[in-house]
């Protein structure tokens, strides 16, 4: 059974700013703010995993459950 | 604030890690992890062994018997390891330096024998740890702290040299293609011989910069651009594959392994 | 079950023998002379008694290849001689400091270099202290006959279990080869000792956690769940890298204690004549032997010589050293080298007595003449 996914989780203090993460983020939901990452549109986001696979420094995944719905 | 897959196989209180800013290595490191987890493998029957250097200082953060050994010495400090307990699962984390310049006898023999051992190499075509060196790998005409006018040696193929030398199974990926690295690898410790995955890394700090190859993110794209996979490169005229490299599974063919044979022996004695 | 009749043996066979009685289940080794006997007879024993045998690439990778082995669980073992033994250091270096217990048996052989591949010599004995780079403690021990071969290969394993280190078997090619009669003893008679295995449940161990004063850590194996970082980094006690000087330097003073505070435990020497003796040898392996020649010849001329054997050559059994200087009137220390030895026992006997050599290093051994010879010389 696939599990549901909800987006990327940034850890902010392990992020070292390499930007992999965010240029090849298909949806553009991330993005580089000085050295570190933000989620700038979590709402494009499609979940697939891009980010947490590539990130060197295992700061940024994608949280289990259900999409909130705002 | 981290993802169970880490949280599960990473001893926590080690990380963030020690390597620069775009260092391709936690890239693969997490690759080996996944793999390690589709497999289902159990953690008290894991080794982790690595030699010295950047790619080496990754058995450190894992929750596994693990062991950081001397400079290009994993693979052989490894075969004890194995041929002293077959129920043990061995993966070596090595570099490029590490298993093909000082290691390179340890490398070509532990392909000889075929013993169950999975090899990956961390390659990032050159040595980090002590500061820019041209290794085996780096690619000739380019530059390293002692190669300040071009290197003017030719590269190694790693899969090539353990193919030669008789692994039963090698395959190359890169820290861009992640997915299909994390399927090699676990397609590695399957094959019950030696195994080795070359896995394409990348140093911006040092051969990027060298090389005015640009950021992480450059050499992402590069790595990108210029890797074929060997299933595509099969329909592809020669022509298109000039500066490419070949991903994917490279070779696969089962041989028998060190240890079972070795305990053939030691049951024929058994029975007299 | 009794295996009490005589044999004739070689020095290198009995060497095996007494390692696998000792629960030696791992060789790793490379063909070189005269060791070459040992690793033979290893590949042809170790099956036999459920062990494993490989022969590897290189010397550097059979040190490598045991130390995994021992961390996977079994007693392992390699064997070498002259420029093997050089390349061996490194990763003996590696054991010390992560204390994995081994043996390394060196059959000493004429150098440096290539050197004389079939000639015996006593030239690794600094090497045998001091050979691998840092700080680190040594035992190296070392048998005169073809039956201290076998019984010196239990005690050398005994003590790299007990104290979890490397620890050096020299022979010498003499020593090596020889072949003699022996009368093995029964392997039920044999005090074995095996490493301390872990004592607490794997949430609550430390690798290196052990008394500052010279502990020795428990060491359970790979497989086992405990689930432990090993490194050639100084480790705290966790095993995870340090550059803490503080704990380096108690790392650093436990490895060390291990040795100084047990050296009535490690230090072996065999006492003859001593009690009258003017004049001492000094002298260990096959040497002792021509020694005990010399001493026979002399005493039957009414000459007071003693005999000193150590059978521990490091440590260093400096306070017998001392008393004997302080007793005899002159030291002989006959060796097949240019003097290793005798520096350690001039720096011991501190003036107090002189202490004259008797060395060759041309691949020819030293005779009972030579050394009574030598022994009339300085009366």
């Amino acid at each position: 059974m696939a599990v549901k996914l909800k987006g990327p989780v940034i850890k902010e203090e392990w992020c070292k700013g390499c930007g992999i993460c965010a240029a090849f983020c298909p949806k553009n939901v991330l993005k580089m703010e000085g050295n570190k990452v933000k989620a700038v549109d979590r709402d494009a986001c499609n979940n697939c995993g891009l980010c947490e696979l590539r990130c060197p420094d295992y700061a940024i995944y994608l949280e289990e459950g259900e999409k909130d719905d705002k | 604030m981290t993802s169970n897959l880490v949280k599960s196989y990473f001893r926590m209180d080690k990380l963030p890690h020690i390597w620069c800013p775009g260092c391709g290595h936690g890239i693969v490191t997490r690759a080996v992890i996944k793999a390690i987890d589709e497999l289902e493998l159990d953690k008290d029957k894991v080794c982790i062994v690595s030699g010295i250097g950047c790619s080496s200082r990754a058995p450190g953060y894992l929750d596994f018997n693990t062991l950081h050994t001397t400079h290009g010495r994993a693979l052989a400090f490894a075969t004890g390891i194995k041929h002293a307990n077959p129920d043990l699962e061995v993966i070596v984390i090595t570099g490029d330096g590490d298993c093909s310049a000082i290691g390179g006898n340890h490398l070509i023999h532990a392909a000889r024998r075929n013993i169950g051992i999975t090899a990956v190499a961390f390659n990032n075509n050159i040595y980090g740890m002590t500061g820019g060196q041209y290794s085996p790998t780096t690619p000739t005409g380019d530059k390293g702290t002692t190669a300040p006018y071009g290197n003017i040696d030719k590269g190694f193929d790693i899969c090539k040299l353990a193919q030669a030398a008789g692994a039963s199974y090698t395959a190359r990926g890169t820290v861009y293609h992640a997915q299909l690295l994390t399927r090699l690898i676990k397609n590695g410790i399957l094959n019950k011989g030696f195994s080795i995955i070359d896995a394409v890394s990348v140093c911006p700090t040092y051969y990027g910069r060298k090389n005015k190859k640009g950021d992480a993110v450059k050499m992402m794209e590069w790595l990108k651009d210029h890797a074929v996979n060997v299933a595509a490169a099969a329909k592809l005229p020669e022509e298109k594959l000039a500066g490419k490299f070949l991903i994917g599974e490279l070779y696969h063919n089962p041989q028998p392994e060190y240890t079972e044979e070795y305990k053939k022996i030691t049951e024929s004695l058994r029975r007299g | 079950m009794t295996n009490r009749q005589a044999k004739l043996m070689q020095g290198n066979e009995a060497c095996l023998e007494g390692a696998i009685a000792a629960g030696m289940r791992f060789f790793a080794g490379y063909p070189i002379t005269p060791s070459t006997e040992i690793a033979e007879g290893a590949s042809e024993r170790l099956p036999l008694v459920g062990g494993k045998f490989i022969q590897m690439e290189d010397e550097i990778g059979s040190m490598a290849a045991v130390i995994g082995a021992s961390l996977a669980g079994l007693k392992a073992m390699t064997a070498t001689s002259g420029p093997g033994m050089s390349l061996k250091l490194e990763n003996l270096g590696y054991a010390s400091l992560t204390e994995i217990p081994c043996v390394i048996v060196n059959v000493q052989r004429g150098g440096p270099s290539t050197g004389l591949p079939t000639s015996p010599a006593q030239a690794d004995i600094m090497q045998a202290r001091w050979g691998a780079h840092g700080d680190h403690p040594a035992i190296a021990l070392y048998p005169n006959s073809v039956s201290e071969a076998y019984s010196v290969t239990v005690t050398a394993f005994n003590l790299a279990e007990k104290y979890r280190m490397p620890v050096i078997l020299l022979m010498d090619e003499v020593i090596g080869h020889m072949r003699e009669r022996v009368v093995l003893p029964d392997e039920n008679e044999l005090q074995i000792i095996d490493r301390t295995k872990a004592s607490v449940p794997p949430e609550e161990y430390l690798p290196y956690k052990a008394d500052p004063d010279g502990g020795v850590p428990e060491m359970p194996a790979f497989g086992e769940g405990y689930r432990y970082h090993v490194t050639g980094l100084i480790h705290s006690e966790n095993g995870f890298p340090t550059t803490d000087a503080e704990k380096t330097a108690i790392l650093l003073n436990r490895l060390m204690k291990k040795i100084d505070n047990n050296l009535d435990d490690i230090i072996k020497y065999q006492e003859d004549s001593l009690d009258d003796a003017e004049i001492v040898l000094i002298a260990y392996g096959s040497t002792a032997r021509s020694a005990k020649s010399a001493m026979d010849m002399a005493r039957e001329q009414g000459i007071a010589v003693g005999l000193f054997r150590p059978i521990t050559i490091w440590p260093f059994a400096e306070d017998k050293v001392k008393e004997i200087a302080g007793k005899a009137k002159k030291i002989i220390v006959p060796e097949m080298n240019l003097g290793q030895y005798r520096y350690e026992i001039e720096r011991a006997a501190a003036g107090k007595c002189e202490v004259i050599g008797i060395n060759r290093a041309d691949g020819e051994i030293i005779t009972p003449e030579d050394i009574f010879e030598k022994i009339k010389g300085v009366l």
